[in-house]
């Protein structure tokens, strides 16, 4: 009774010179499935976003790393960008999006008025506009202060719950990853060397007994002893 | 009353009241002031009048001195006409009709020659921006071609088109087109690769590409190109016509230098001056409208 995937990668091969990055992955995401891909540097996680690697029906949305908007147009047309239908319609949902990631009231503005937690907010509602079926995340909030990083995971939450679309999040934040998603890959030398799901009760709060035991063994399958390097304190995985 | 205070008067808000003769002394050996890395500001001071009539201040100094110096017979007015004559035969001439159409002859070859050179410009500077194959054919002839004075062009370009408008006006466009050229097709290639990665995750088509992220993007090089052409447009007016015309400022002038009308010679560089400047500002009013995205503006 396996519902048909949102998403399928198949087979994907990546060589960079010398060196496999990727050898014959199969991904399936579920309709909904929110999917969390870790990876130390270079294990090719930032390689499996490309178009042509993913085979989905219907839409798909990405957000980047850097919020990129387009500085020469104001944020609603950023976040309108592209969309088919009326410039009315467009408008209507463009402002709608705005609204649900806390911009409304900013839609005329430059996006280099922003600070970044907005930018990559307004990127967000560019994403959210087009009712992606799956959404790419590819390491989004990265650039952003931890604050801000708490605030962003909370909307993406919320934003996932209502609006469904699978998401393929690609990140090396172990916590991230585990406060997030639904199930978790990690990529090591081209191939999944883990995938876990993530059982623990929502909301998810980082001190449940089990999000501490899956957070070891996930730094742990990325190569990071905790004893050696400090326990209890937060590693960086970078 | 010193220049300090004066500049203290003209602006309270933004200057620290000054150290009177009973404030502590100064900091002991102790406290080292460290680098700061920072030249030391420009001179700040101002007369504390408006700053466009500041500005015309300079003007007026310069006029001044020009009229003390033909006045009192430094200069010879035959060498350097009085301002009052110039004025004079400004006004004769205005009266009389030449002005107007001297003006207007040269006017529209100016804008002859940006209307079509800068759409040329820009059509190259898209074909080569964007694709490989046109960067590879178009772009080493240009870069070539570049280096070869428009003027050096003139003789050959008569012997194609004649002595008429068509010569006059294809030396500007040919003028005006490579500064947009060169400068746009700079912009486009130094767009963030990042924006065509979007505009391809966004579905964006070709022409919305470069309708919505190209244009837009080169805006700020292709502006740059056009204030740049824009000076050249008036250089090569004066060189196709001060060598052959029967209308316009350079034909204006070149008759004066037959007889020695130094008045009307130094009214005609008077227009120059005031028609660089005024397009000049056009484009600056226009970076100031269409680039107000920009920080900072």
């Amino acid at each position: 009774m396996t519902a048909a995937p949102a998403v399928s990668i198949r087979g994907v091969s990546r060589t960079f010179g010398e060196r496999e990055v990727l050898r014959g992955l199969d991904l399936d995401l579920r309709p909904g499935e929110f999917v969390a891909l870790l990876g130390r540097s270079g294990s090719g996680k930032s390689t499996l976003r490309p178009s042509r690697a993913t085979n989905s029906p219907g839409r798909r949305s990405v957000v980047f790393q850097d919020p990129r908007l387009l500085p020469w147009a104001s944020i609603l047309d950023n976040v309108v960008l592209g969309l088919d239908g009326t410039r009315r319609g467009s408008t209507a949902a463009g402002r709608e999006a705005l609204d649900e990631v806390g911009l409304g009231g900013h839609e005329g503005d430059w996006p280099k008025t922003l600070s970044g937690g907005e930018a990559q907010r307004a990127s967000l509602a560019r994403a959210l506009v087009r009712s992606p079926k799956l959404l790419l995340l590819d390491e989004p909030f990265g650039a952003l202060d931890a604050l801000t990083r708490i605030r962003m995971h909370a909307l993406v939450q919320q934003l996932h719950a209502r609006h469904q679309p699978a998401v393929l999040l690609v990140t090396h934040d172990v916590d991230e990853a585990v406060v997030l998603a639904d199930r978790v890959l990690v990529l090591t030398d081209g191939r999944f060397s883990l995938d876990v799901p993530v059982d623990a009760a929502s909301p998810r709060l980082r001190s449940d007994p089990e999000i501490i035991a899956l957070r070891s063994r996930l730094l742990a399958e990325l190569g990071v002893d905790e004893a050696a390097e400090g326990a209890h304190r937060p590693v960086p995985t970078t | 009353m010193t220049h300090a205070e004066y500049a203290v008067a003209a602006r309270p808000v933004a200057v620290e009241p000054a150290p009177r003769a009973d404030d502590p002394p100064v900091p002991g050996p102790d406290l080292v002031a460290l680098p700061t890395g920072q030249a030391p500001a420009a001179d700040q001071r101002r007369l504390g009048i408006p700053h466009g009539i500041e500005r015309l201040l300079g003007v007026v100094v310069v006029l001044s001195g020009w009229a003390l110096a033909t006045g009192v017979g430094w200069i010879s007015t035959k060498t350097l006409p009085r301002p009052g004559t110039v004025a004079v035969v400004a006004v004769d001439l205005w009266n009389d009709g030449t002005l107007q159409a001297a003006l207007w002859a040269s006017i529209q070859r100016v804008g002859w020659g940006l209307a079509i050179g800068v759409p040329i410009g820009t059509a190259l500077a898209l074909v080569v921006g964007l694709s490989r194959l046109g960067d590879d054919l178009i772009d080493t002839n240009i870069s070539a071609l570049r280096f070869v004075p428009i003027i050096a062009l003139q003789p050959l370009l008569v012997v194609w088109l004649g002595v008429g408008e068509t010569v006059k006006i294809t030396m500007i466009v040919l003028g005006v087109a490579f500064p947009i050229y060169i400068n746009t097709t700079t912009a486009i290639k130094s767009l963030d690769p990042g924006y065509r990665e979007l505009a391809d995750v966004v579905g964006l088509s070709k022409g919305q590409l470069i309708g919505r992220v190209v244009l837009p993007g080169a805006l700020p090089g292709f502006l740059v190109g056009l204030r740049m052409s824009v000076a050249i447009s008036w250089l090569l007016l004066v060189f196709a016509e001060t060598i052959n015309a029967t209308s316009g400022l350079g034909k204006m002038m070149s008759d004066a230098s037959l007889f020695a009308k130094t008045d009307v010679l130094i009214l005609g560089l008077i227009i120059y001056a005031v028609l660089g400047l005024a397009t000049d500002a056009g484009v600056r009013l226009l970076e100031r409208r269409l680039l107000s995205w920009q920080p900072g503006r």
